[in-house]
Protein backbone atom coordinates (compact mmCIF):
# COMPACT_ATOMS: atom_id res chain seq x y z
CA UNK A 1 0.00 0.00 0.00
CA UNK A 2 1.17 3.62 -0.54
CA UNK A 3 0.07 6.68 0.56
CA UNK A 4 1.29 10.49 -0.08
CA UNK A 5 0.75 12.87 2.12
CA UNK A 6 0.29 16.58 -0.37
CA UNK A 7 1.00 19.81 0.45
CA UNK A 8 -2.81 20.53 1.79
CA UNK A 9 -5.70 18.08 2.20
CA UNK A 10 -8.92 19.33 3.37
CA UNK A 11 -12.37 18.09 2.44
CA UNK A 12 -12.92 20.41 -0.16
CA UNK A 13 -10.54 18.54 -2.09
CA UNK A 14 -9.84 15.65 -0.28
CA UNK A 15 -10.78 13.93 -4.13
CA UNK A 16 -7.54 13.94 -5.20
CA UNK A 17 -5.78 12.77 -2.33
CA UNK A 18 -7.81 9.63 -2.03
CA UNK A 19 -7.59 8.59 -5.67
CA UNK A 20 -3.84 8.47 -5.09
CA UNK A 21 -3.93 6.01 -2.13
CA UNK A 22 -2.24 2.46 -3.81
CA UNK A 23 -3.97 -0.47 -1.98
CA UNK A 24 -2.23 -3.12 -4.03
CA UNK A 25 -0.02 -4.88 -1.43
CA UNK A 26 -1.36 -5.31 2.34
CA UNK A 27 1.83 -6.27 3.67
CA UNK A 28 3.85 -3.10 3.20
CA UNK A 29 2.88 0.57 3.87
CA UNK A 30 5.10 2.69 1.86
CA UNK A 31 4.07 6.45 3.47
CA UNK A 32 5.85 9.67 1.55
CA UNK A 33 4.83 13.71 1.61
CA UNK A 34 5.35 16.69 0.23
CA UNK A 35 8.71 18.00 0.27
CA UNK A 36 8.19 21.73 1.70
CA UNK A 37 4.88 21.59 3.06
CA UNK A 38 2.18 19.11 4.82
CA UNK A 39 -1.24 20.94 5.74
CA UNK A 40 -3.57 18.05 5.98
CA UNK A 41 -7.48 17.78 7.54
CA UNK A 42 -7.00 15.31 10.55
CA UNK A 43 -9.10 12.51 8.49
CA UNK A 44 -6.48 11.81 6.58
CA UNK A 45 -3.95 11.16 9.87
CA UNK A 46 -6.80 8.85 10.76
CA UNK A 47 -6.27 7.23 7.79
CA UNK A 48 -3.03 6.57 7.62
CA UNK A 49 -2.58 5.55 11.47
CA UNK A 50 -5.75 3.51 10.92
CA UNK A 51 -3.85 1.55 8.03
CA UNK A 52 -0.76 1.39 9.55
CA UNK A 53 -2.38 -0.19 12.69
CA UNK A 54 -3.88 -2.77 10.43
CA UNK A 55 -1.08 -3.35 8.43
CA UNK A 56 0.92 -3.76 11.61
CA UNK A 57 -1.90 -6.33 13.10
CA UNK A 58 -0.98 -8.38 10.18
CA UNK A 59 3.02 -8.00 10.82
CA UNK A 60 3.23 -6.30 7.94
CA UNK A 61 5.86 -3.20 7.31
CA UNK A 62 5.70 0.16 7.73
CA UNK A 63 8.00 2.65 5.75
CA UNK A 64 7.93 6.43 6.21
CA UNK A 65 10.13 8.33 3.98
CA UNK A 66 12.44 10.74 5.84
CA UNK A 67 9.95 13.71 5.82
CA UNK A 68 11.93 17.02 4.81
CA UNK A 69 8.75 19.58 5.41
CA UNK A 70 9.17 21.70 8.29
CA UNK A 71 5.12 20.18 9.28
CA UNK A 72 7.44 16.79 10.07
CA UNK A 73 7.20 18.35 13.81
CA UNK A 74 2.82 18.24 13.19
CA UNK A 75 2.70 15.13 12.64
CA UNK A 76 4.94 14.45 15.48
CA UNK A 77 3.04 16.36 17.96
CA UNK A 78 -0.53 14.16 16.49
CA UNK A 79 1.48 10.80 17.43
CA UNK A 80 1.28 9.32 14.04
CA UNK A 81 5.07 8.52 14.18
CA UNK A 82 4.80 6.77 17.63
CA UNK A 83 1.17 5.18 17.00
CA UNK A 84 2.88 3.25 13.87
CA UNK A 85 6.22 2.26 16.14
CA UNK A 86 8.30 4.19 13.76
CA UNK A 87 11.25 6.56 15.47
CA UNK A 88 10.60 9.91 13.18
CA UNK A 89 14.46 10.92 14.52
CA UNK A 90 12.43 14.45 15.13
CA UNK A 91 13.10 16.22 18.83
CA UNK A 92 10.21 18.48 19.45
CA UNK A 93 9.38 19.97 22.55
CA UNK A 94 6.38 19.30 23.51
CA UNK A 95 3.97 22.43 24.40
CA UNK A 96 0.52 22.26 26.02
CA UNK A 97 -1.99 20.96 23.02
CA UNK A 98 -4.71 22.85 24.80
CA UNK A 99 -6.87 25.00 22.73
CA UNK A 100 -5.16 23.39 19.37
CA UNK A 101 -5.73 20.17 18.59
CA UNK A 102 -6.29 16.15 20.10
CA UNK A 103 -3.06 13.98 19.00
CA UNK A 104 -4.40 10.85 17.63
CA UNK A 105 -6.36 8.51 20.09
CA UNK A 106 -7.30 4.95 19.48
CA UNK A 107 -10.63 3.75 21.00
CA UNK A 108 -11.50 0.09 21.08
CA UNK A 109 -14.17 -0.11 23.88
CA UNK A 110 -16.81 2.21 25.42
CA UNK A 111 -14.77 2.96 29.01
CA UNK A 112 -11.66 4.27 26.65
CA UNK A 113 -14.63 6.69 24.90
CA UNK A 114 -16.14 7.93 28.21
CA UNK A 115 -12.38 9.07 29.33
CA UNK A 116 -11.79 10.48 25.73
CA UNK A 117 -14.61 12.41 26.23
CA UNK A 118 -14.62 13.49 30.02
CA UNK A 119 -10.96 13.90 30.16
CA UNK A 120 -9.30 14.99 26.55
CA UNK A 121 -12.33 16.86 24.23
CA UNK A 122 -12.29 19.72 26.70
CA UNK A 123 -8.75 20.38 26.30
CA UNK A 124 -9.41 21.20 22.74
CA UNK A 125 -11.08 24.84 23.59
CA UNK A 126 -10.18 26.91 26.42
CA UNK A 127 -13.87 26.86 27.17
CA UNK A 128 -15.14 23.41 28.08
CA UNK A 129 -18.41 24.02 27.49
CA UNK A 130 -18.39 24.87 24.06
CA UNK A 131 -17.14 21.45 22.58
CA UNK A 132 -20.90 19.96 23.42
CA UNK A 133 -21.34 19.42 19.64
CA UNK A 134 -18.22 18.11 19.38
CA UNK A 135 -18.66 15.56 22.27
CA UNK A 136 -22.18 14.65 20.40
CA UNK A 137 -20.15 13.65 17.43
CA UNK A 138 -17.87 11.80 18.34
CA UNK A 139 -19.19 9.93 21.05
CA UNK A 140 -22.27 8.60 18.19
CA UNK A 141 -19.51 8.37 15.25
CA UNK A 142 -17.12 6.06 17.60
CA UNK A 143 -20.38 3.92 19.23
CA UNK A 144 -20.93 3.05 15.43
CA UNK A 145 -17.46 1.91 15.34
CA UNK A 146 -17.29 0.39 18.31
CA UNK A 147 -21.33 -1.43 17.28
CA UNK A 148 -20.84 -2.03 13.76
CA UNK A 149 -17.68 -2.15 12.46
CA UNK A 150 -16.57 -5.34 13.71
CA UNK A 151 -12.47 -4.26 14.44
CA UNK A 152 -10.82 -5.00 17.26
CA UNK A 153 -8.55 -1.78 16.25
CA UNK A 154 -11.31 -0.22 16.93
CA UNK A 155 -11.78 3.65 16.07
CA UNK A 156 -8.58 5.58 15.05
CA UNK A 157 -10.03 9.66 16.12
CA UNK A 158 -7.97 13.35 15.89
CA UNK A 159 -9.21 16.74 15.66
CA UNK A 160 -7.70 19.85 15.12
CA UNK A 161 -9.39 23.35 16.32
CA UNK A 162 -8.75 26.14 13.91
CA UNK A 163 -8.98 29.26 15.45
CA UNK A 164 -9.73 32.21 12.81
CA UNK A 165 -12.74 29.96 11.37
CA UNK A 166 -13.68 29.00 15.05
CA UNK A 167 -13.79 25.40 13.39
CA UNK A 168 -13.15 21.93 14.90
CA UNK A 169 -12.22 19.18 12.21
CA UNK A 170 -12.58 15.88 13.00
CA UNK A 171 -11.89 12.63 11.44
CA UNK A 172 -12.67 9.09 12.77
CA UNK A 173 -11.28 5.99 10.82
CA UNK A 174 -11.82 2.21 10.88
CA UNK A 175 -10.60 -0.71 9.39
CA UNK A 176 -13.60 -3.04 9.91
CA UNK A 177 -16.39 -4.74 7.70
CA UNK A 178 -17.37 -0.81 5.97
CA UNK A 179 -20.91 0.01 5.57
CA UNK A 180 -22.00 -2.56 2.65
CA UNK A 181 -21.40 -5.28 5.06
CA UNK A 182 -22.41 -3.90 7.96
CA UNK A 183 -26.38 -3.08 6.51
CA UNK A 184 -26.41 -6.23 4.50
CA UNK A 185 -30.04 -6.80 5.74
CA UNK A 186 -30.65 -3.79 3.45
CA UNK A 187 -28.49 -5.96 0.41
CA UNK A 188 -27.34 -2.36 -0.62
CA UNK A 189 -26.73 -2.86 -4.59
CA UNK A 190 -23.29 -0.98 -4.28
CA UNK A 191 -21.04 1.03 -1.77
CA UNK A 192 -22.90 4.20 -2.73
CA UNK A 193 -26.56 2.71 -2.10
CA UNK A 194 -25.08 1.57 1.37
CA UNK A 195 -23.72 5.19 1.94
CA UNK A 196 -26.83 6.62 1.28
CA UNK A 197 -28.96 3.90 3.46
CA UNK A 198 -26.32 5.06 6.64
CA UNK A 199 -27.13 8.31 5.97
CA UNK A 200 -30.88 7.95 5.47
CA UNK A 201 -33.05 8.18 8.77
CA UNK A 202 -34.60 5.20 10.44
CA UNK A 203 -32.43 2.85 8.80
CA UNK A 204 -30.12 0.83 10.97
CA UNK A 205 -27.99 -2.51 10.31
CA UNK A 206 -29.95 -3.95 13.38
CA UNK A 207 -33.50 -4.27 12.02
CA UNK A 208 -35.81 -3.27 9.51
CA UNK A 209 -38.73 -2.63 11.80
CA UNK A 210 -39.37 1.24 12.43
CA UNK A 211 -38.22 2.56 14.98
CA UNK A 212 -34.73 0.63 15.35
CA UNK A 213 -34.04 -1.55 18.27
CA UNK A 214 -33.70 -0.81 21.79
CA UNK A 215 -30.33 0.24 21.44
CA UNK A 216 -30.31 1.98 18.04
CA UNK A 217 -32.96 3.84 16.05
CA UNK A 218 -30.54 4.26 12.86
CA UNK A 219 -30.25 8.20 13.24
CA UNK A 220 -27.20 8.82 14.41
CA UNK A 221 -25.29 9.67 10.69
CA UNK A 222 -28.30 11.46 9.77
CA UNK A 223 -27.92 13.52 12.94
CA UNK A 224 -24.20 14.34 12.41
CA UNK A 225 -24.80 15.19 8.90
CA UNK A 226 -27.77 17.75 9.54
CA UNK A 227 -25.38 19.12 12.04
CA UNK A 228 -22.64 20.03 9.37
CA UNK A 229 -25.23 21.11 7.09
CA UNK A 230 -26.76 23.46 9.42
CA UNK A 231 -23.39 24.84 10.20
CA UNK A 232 -23.20 25.13 6.54
CA UNK A 233 -19.53 22.65 6.82
CA UNK A 234 -18.28 20.07 5.15
CA UNK A 235 -19.09 16.02 5.84
CA UNK A 236 -17.41 13.51 3.80
CA UNK A 237 -18.06 9.33 4.50
CA UNK A 238 -16.11 7.10 2.89
CA UNK A 239 -16.60 3.20 2.88
CA UNK A 240 -15.61 0.38 0.16
CA UNK A 241 -14.88 2.41 -3.60
CA UNK A 242 -17.28 4.94 -2.50
CA UNK A 243 -17.09 8.47 -1.15
CA UNK A 244 -19.78 11.00 -0.03
CA UNK A 245 -19.30 14.29 0.58
CA UNK A 246 -21.73 16.45 1.62
CA UNK A 247 -20.98 20.31 0.16
CA UNK A 248 -21.29 23.40 1.62
CA UNK A 249 -24.94 25.22 1.75
CA UNK A 250 -24.66 28.60 0.23
CA UNK A 251 -25.29 31.39 2.92
CA UNK A 252 -28.30 32.51 0.75
CA UNK A 253 -30.20 29.11 0.85
CA UNK A 254 -32.31 28.01 3.73
CA UNK A 255 -31.42 25.03 5.51
CA UNK A 256 -33.97 22.13 4.85
CA UNK A 257 -33.09 18.86 6.44
CA UNK A 258 -33.81 15.91 3.25
CA UNK A 259 -34.13 12.27 3.91
CA UNK A 260 -32.50 11.24 0.55
CA UNK A 261 -28.84 12.08 0.91
CA UNK A 262 -28.75 12.18 -2.48
CA UNK A 263 -31.02 15.02 -3.25
CA UNK A 264 -28.80 17.24 -1.18
CA UNK A 265 -26.17 19.83 -1.96
CA UNK A 266 -23.22 17.11 -2.18
CA UNK A 267 -20.60 15.11 -4.80
CA UNK A 268 -20.71 11.47 -4.69
CA UNK A 269 -18.35 8.50 -6.69
CA UNK A 270 -17.75 5.11 -6.91
CA UNK A 271 -14.64 5.32 -8.35
CA UNK A 272 -12.52 5.54 -5.44
CA UNK A 273 -9.48 2.78 -4.16
CA UNK A 274 -11.25 0.67 -2.08
CA UNK A 275 -11.12 1.37 1.60
CA UNK A 276 -11.51 -1.72 3.62
CA UNK A 277 -13.94 -0.03 6.88
CA UNK A 278 -15.41 3.47 7.40
CA UNK A 279 -13.69 7.11 7.08
CA UNK A 280 -15.92 10.05 8.17
CA UNK A 281 -14.62 13.72 8.54
CA UNK A 282 -16.23 16.62 8.99
CA UNK A 283 -15.98 20.20 9.96
CA UNK A 284 -17.76 21.75 13.12
CA UNK A 285 -18.44 25.11 13.39
CA UNK A 286 -18.20 26.22 17.65
CA UNK A 287 -21.06 28.54 17.07
CA UNK A 288 -23.51 30.28 19.37
CA UNK A 289 -24.91 26.98 21.50
CA UNK A 290 -28.80 28.27 20.61
CA UNK A 291 -27.95 26.55 17.10
CA UNK A 292 -28.04 23.40 18.24
CA UNK A 293 -31.47 24.23 19.77
CA UNK A 294 -32.76 25.72 16.30
CA UNK A 295 -31.11 22.21 14.40
CA UNK A 296 -32.92 19.96 17.22
CA UNK A 297 -36.25 22.03 16.28
CA UNK A 298 -35.26 21.23 12.46
CA UNK A 299 -34.67 17.62 13.18
CA UNK A 300 -38.25 17.98 15.14
CA UNK A 301 -40.03 19.59 12.44
CA UNK A 302 -38.51 16.91 9.25
CA UNK A 303 -39.93 14.13 11.69
CA UNK A 304 -43.38 15.21 11.46
CA UNK A 305 -43.24 15.83 8.17
CA UNK A 306 -42.44 12.13 7.45
CA UNK A 307 -44.94 11.11 9.92
CA UNK A 308 -47.31 12.81 8.26
CA UNK A 309 -46.77 11.67 4.93
CA UNK A 310 -46.58 8.41 6.17
CA UNK A 311 -50.09 8.65 7.54
CA UNK A 312 -51.21 10.41 4.53
CA UNK A 313 -50.06 7.52 2.52
CA UNK A 314 -51.67 4.94 5.00
CA UNK A 315 -54.99 7.28 4.78
CA UNK A 316 -57.62 5.87 2.22
CA UNK A 317 -60.52 8.44 1.05
CA UNK A 318 -63.49 6.70 -0.59
CA UNK A 319 -63.68 7.15 -4.41
CA UNK A 320 -66.69 8.00 -5.60
CA UNK A 321 -67.41 7.74 -9.53
CA UNK B 1 -42.56 6.69 42.97
CA UNK B 2 -39.19 6.46 42.12
CA UNK B 3 -36.36 9.17 41.22
CA UNK B 4 -33.74 7.86 39.01
CA UNK B 5 -31.11 10.89 38.95
CA UNK B 6 -29.24 10.67 35.70
CA UNK B 7 -26.23 12.61 36.44
CA UNK B 8 -25.37 10.67 38.89
CA UNK B 9 -24.67 7.77 36.42
CA UNK B 10 -23.61 9.66 33.06
CA UNK B 11 -21.98 13.52 34.62
CA UNK B 12 -22.41 16.26 32.50
CA UNK B 13 -22.87 14.49 28.87
CA UNK B 14 -25.02 11.90 28.89
CA UNK B 15 -23.90 9.92 26.21
CA UNK B 16 -22.55 6.21 27.11
CA UNK B 17 -25.44 4.04 25.76
CA UNK B 18 -24.20 0.85 28.19
CA UNK B 19 -25.39 3.35 31.25
CA UNK B 20 -29.11 4.26 29.37
CA UNK B 21 -29.37 0.44 28.34
CA UNK B 22 -28.85 -0.41 32.18
CA UNK B 23 -31.23 1.85 33.33
CA UNK B 24 -33.81 1.21 31.31
CA UNK B 25 -33.44 -2.59 31.80
CA UNK B 26 -32.31 -2.43 35.55
CA UNK B 27 -34.64 0.29 36.83
CA UNK B 28 -37.60 1.29 34.55
CA UNK B 29 -38.75 -1.66 33.03
CA UNK B 30 -38.89 -4.16 36.76
CA UNK B 31 -40.74 -0.98 37.71
CA UNK B 32 -42.65 0.71 35.21
CA UNK B 33 -45.81 -1.87 36.10
CA UNK B 34 -45.70 -1.39 39.76
CA UNK B 35 -45.07 2.30 40.58
CA UNK B 36 -47.64 4.96 40.02
CA UNK B 37 -44.65 7.07 38.96
CA UNK B 38 -41.20 7.05 37.44
CA UNK B 39 -38.87 10.63 37.26
CA UNK B 40 -36.08 10.70 34.97
CA UNK B 41 -34.17 13.59 36.64
CA UNK B 42 -31.60 15.36 34.50
CA UNK B 43 -30.57 18.10 37.33
CA UNK B 44 -26.85 18.63 36.18
CA UNK B 45 -26.94 17.08 32.96
CA UNK B 46 -26.01 19.24 30.60
CA UNK B 47 -25.98 17.29 27.19
CA UNK B 48 -27.56 14.10 25.76
CA UNK B 49 -27.29 12.15 22.11
CA UNK B 50 -29.85 11.25 20.57
CA UNK B 51 -28.40 7.62 20.57
CA UNK B 52 -28.61 7.99 24.31
CA UNK B 53 -32.32 8.80 25.15
CA UNK B 54 -33.32 6.40 22.27
CA UNK B 55 -31.76 3.63 24.43
CA UNK B 56 -33.23 4.88 27.80
CA UNK B 57 -36.62 5.16 26.44
CA UNK B 58 -37.48 3.25 23.27
CA UNK B 59 -38.05 0.35 23.88
CA UNK B 60 -40.23 1.19 26.89
CA UNK B 61 -42.62 2.74 24.63
CA UNK B 62 -42.13 -0.35 22.36
CA UNK B 63 -43.10 -2.41 24.83
CA UNK B 64 -45.53 -0.70 27.15
CA UNK B 65 -47.20 1.58 24.69
CA UNK B 66 -47.51 5.40 24.50
CA UNK B 67 -49.61 5.65 27.56
CA UNK B 68 -46.35 4.59 29.41
CA UNK B 69 -46.13 8.85 29.63
CA UNK B 70 -48.76 8.96 32.10
CA UNK B 71 -46.24 6.70 34.55
CA UNK B 72 -42.86 8.42 32.66
CA UNK B 73 -41.69 11.73 33.71
CA UNK B 74 -38.59 14.05 32.93
CA UNK B 75 -37.57 16.59 35.46
CA UNK B 76 -34.75 19.75 35.04
CA UNK B 77 -33.84 18.80 30.94
CA UNK B 78 -32.70 21.72 29.70
CA UNK B 79 -34.33 23.14 26.53
CA UNK B 80 -31.41 20.82 23.87
CA UNK B 81 -32.56 17.43 26.54
CA UNK B 82 -36.33 18.46 25.87
CA UNK B 83 -36.31 18.42 22.41
CA UNK B 84 -34.38 15.54 21.95
CA UNK B 85 -36.78 13.31 23.87
CA UNK B 86 -39.55 14.56 22.10
CA UNK B 87 -37.41 14.19 18.93
CA UNK B 88 -37.16 10.25 19.91
CA UNK B 89 -41.00 9.78 21.49
CA UNK B 90 -42.32 11.47 18.25
CA UNK B 91 -40.23 9.12 15.84
CA UNK B 92 -41.31 6.05 18.38
CA UNK B 93 -44.86 7.06 17.59
CA UNK B 94 -44.71 6.75 13.72
CA UNK B 95 -47.18 4.77 11.87
CA UNK B 96 -45.61 1.55 10.73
Amino acid sequence: MKIHLPNSVWIGNIDHFLKTIDNSDETCLEISSHEEWVSVHPVVLSMVVALGKKILGLNGKIRFQKMTAKSSHYLERMEVFSLLRLDSEIKITKHDSTGRFIPIQIITNSQELDRFITEIIPLIHKEPDKVDPLKYVITELVRNVLEHAHTEQGAVVSAQYYEKSNTIRLGIADTGIGLKESLKIYAPKDNINAISLALTPGVTGTTKSIGGTGENAGAGLFFIKSIAKFNRDFFMIYSGDAMYKLLKNPKHKNIKLIADPLQEHCSYSANYPHWQGTVVGIDICLNDHSQFTELLDLIRNFYRDVRKQKTKEKFKRPRFI
Amino acid sequence: MITIKLYEKTKEFAGNKDIAREIRLKEILPNIDDEDKIILDFENVNSATQSFIHALISDVIRKKGIHIFDKLYFKNCNENIQKIITIVTEYMQEPN
